[in-house]
């Protein structure tokens, strides 16, 4: 029951965020600030997680492809697959749980132990959309994170393949380049937008109703970290199965 | 004028106001005391509509705050100043950039304008050189005073302080009642005080109304708080030996 209750409050919290929209020329420069935050302070961890899993899942790949009838080029494919359909979007969508998450819960939820969001509320102003709209259209660029991901994860790939003695380049492309279907790229930045929409509410939620002191600030940014996974894990087996299956 | 009219306010099981009614004065610093748990911060987040009274009217200038629409209720609040017992100021903007919130939020102004405005509001509260200070770069004195300058910086007709100079030496504390009560009376402000700090009685206490339990103990000036013969009021109010002094004395002069 508590669950549900707490279901129903989420909800009612994402109706709130769109009602009472707050004046466009704050809003403009929150968007930009919440960006620069979350997306663009992201990127370092993003593209160094990235380039190290192309690598290991193209070293790994190698090492299981033991068979002199197979091609080198299956080294380039499944990079390329496990890259593109699992790795970028959901890895990195996890990594971001845990940078990006953790921030939003601990800063909405130290915001509300310090009475900044009933000073936002005794002003008038529309907390919820204050706080949360602009992280929502933040991670609205998140799918720009992930293209780039994707990339460097590939790149990383091929430099453990060319450099690491497992495949050579040509072959490695070449295995990019076998049976390229553009829908999984489309699949993993549907994946994406919601997920980000998800990294953008669901610690919000955690921040914003937490009741408490400092110590709580803290239980609430693990607790938001564990149901945000949580919910990406099932999201992401119920839009696989809903897009791919 | 703020007239409040039977309100009730309870948590689950917990009754924490049962009843209040009383009305505060424009122009008066009207002062609600007593002691932690009495019901002073719930009462106190009534009048502001951060909490709805499951029974009651809180009224502002006429207006039943319960009848008026959302949009109207926050209408209303634009017209409501605040001083949070911990400050409240936003951590991320400078004490310049705090001030100016309220402005940016809800007035068309030219920057200039604004920037004026700030000054003469930091310049009121006697904060010239702190306009580009973080809060976690000034004291707990200044603080308050940046809070103040943020509540006003609207001309609100209600200011609500919830124990403005906790946490504060006995100096500095006085310097902050004195300047809400100037305020208070400068810009004909309808104030009301959540404290437990007898000092501030005895300045500024225009109007005070004492909580106990949740109900309205007492009600009266501090004149009057002298001659009481309440005794949960005296209790609280003597509770320190030099204030069982100051009321020995009275009684003597009296006498």
């Amino acid at each position: 029951m508590k669950y549900i209750a707490a279901v129903g409050k989420y909800f009612i919290m994402i109706w709130e965020v769109f009602k009472k929209p707050t004046k466009w020329t704050m809003m403009r420069s929150l968007i930009f600030k919440e960006i620069d935050e979350l997306i663009y302070g992201s990127m370092g961890i993003i593209i160094f997680i990235s380039f190290f899993i192309g690598g290991v899942v193209t070293i790994q790949t190698a090492l299981n492809l033991t068979s002199p009838f197979l091609p080198k080029s299956l080294i380039g494919f499944a990079t390329r697959q496990s890259v593109i359909l699992e790795f970028a979007p959901t890895f990195t969508s996890i990594i971001m749980v845990g940078k990006v998450g953790s921030y939003i819960t601990s800063s909405i939820g130290t915001m509300r132990v310090t009475e900044q969001i009933d000073a936002l509320e005794v002003m008038g102003i529309n907390s919820l959309n204050y706080l949360v709209f602009p992280k929502i259209i933040a991670m609205l660029f998140f799918p720009f994170a992930v293209a780039i991901a994707m990339y460097i994860g590939v790149l990383g790939g091929w430099i453990a393949a060319v450099f690491g003695g497992y495949a050579p380049s040509g072959e490695f492309i070449k295995g990019l380049q076998i049976d390229f279907n553009a829908f999984h790229v489309t699949y993993a930045f549907i994946k994406t937008l919601v997920f980000a929409f998800v990294i953008a509410t669901i610690p919000s939620y955690f921040g914003y109703y937490m009741r408490g002191g400092a110590l709580e600030v803290g239980k609430a940014a693990t607790t938001s970290f564990v149901w945000t996974s949580v919910v990406i894990i099932i999201l992401n087996y119920v839009l696989t199965q809903l897009l791919l299956g | 004028m703020i007239e409040v009219q039977d309100i009730h306010k309870s948590f689950g099981d917990t009754h924490v106001l049962k009843g209040i009614s009383t009305t505060f004065e424009q122009g008066k610093t009207n002062l609600v005391i007593g002691q932690s748990g009495s019901g002073k911060t719930v009462f106190l987040k009534c009048l502001l509509g951060l909490f709805t009274p499951e029974k009651g009217n809180i009224c502002y200038s006429g207006n039943n705050y319960a009848d008026l629409t959302s949009d109207e209720q926050r209408d209303l609040r634009q017209d409501m100043g605040m001083v949070f017992q911990g400050s409240a100021l936003f951590d991320s903007m400078t004490v310049e950039e705090n001030v100016r919130f309220p402005l940016e939020m809800f007035t068309k102004k030219e920057r200039a304008e604004m920037q004026e405005r700030v000054d003469v509001v930091l310049q009121r509260v006697n904060l010239v050189d702190a306009h580009k200070k973080y809060p976690s770069e000034i004291s707990g004195g200044m603080k308050k005073r940046v809070a103040i300058a943020r509540a006003i910086v609207m001309n609100p007709t209600y200011l609500f302080c919830d124990e403005p100079n906790s946490g504060l030496d006995p100096k500095t504390a006085i310097l902050i009642d004195n300047l809400i009560q100037e305020i208070t009376q400068e810009f004909n402000i309808t104030t009301v005080i959540n404290t437990h700090d007898m000092n501030s009685v005895m300045e500024i206490g225009e109007k005070i109304i004492f909580l106990k339990n949740g109900y309205k103990e007492w009600e009266g000036t501090k004149n009057e708080i002298f001659k009481t013969d309440n005794e949960a009021v005296t209790n609280f109010v003597y509770s320190s030996e030099l204030f069982k002094k100051v009321r020995q004395m009275y009684i003597e002069e009296r006498n």
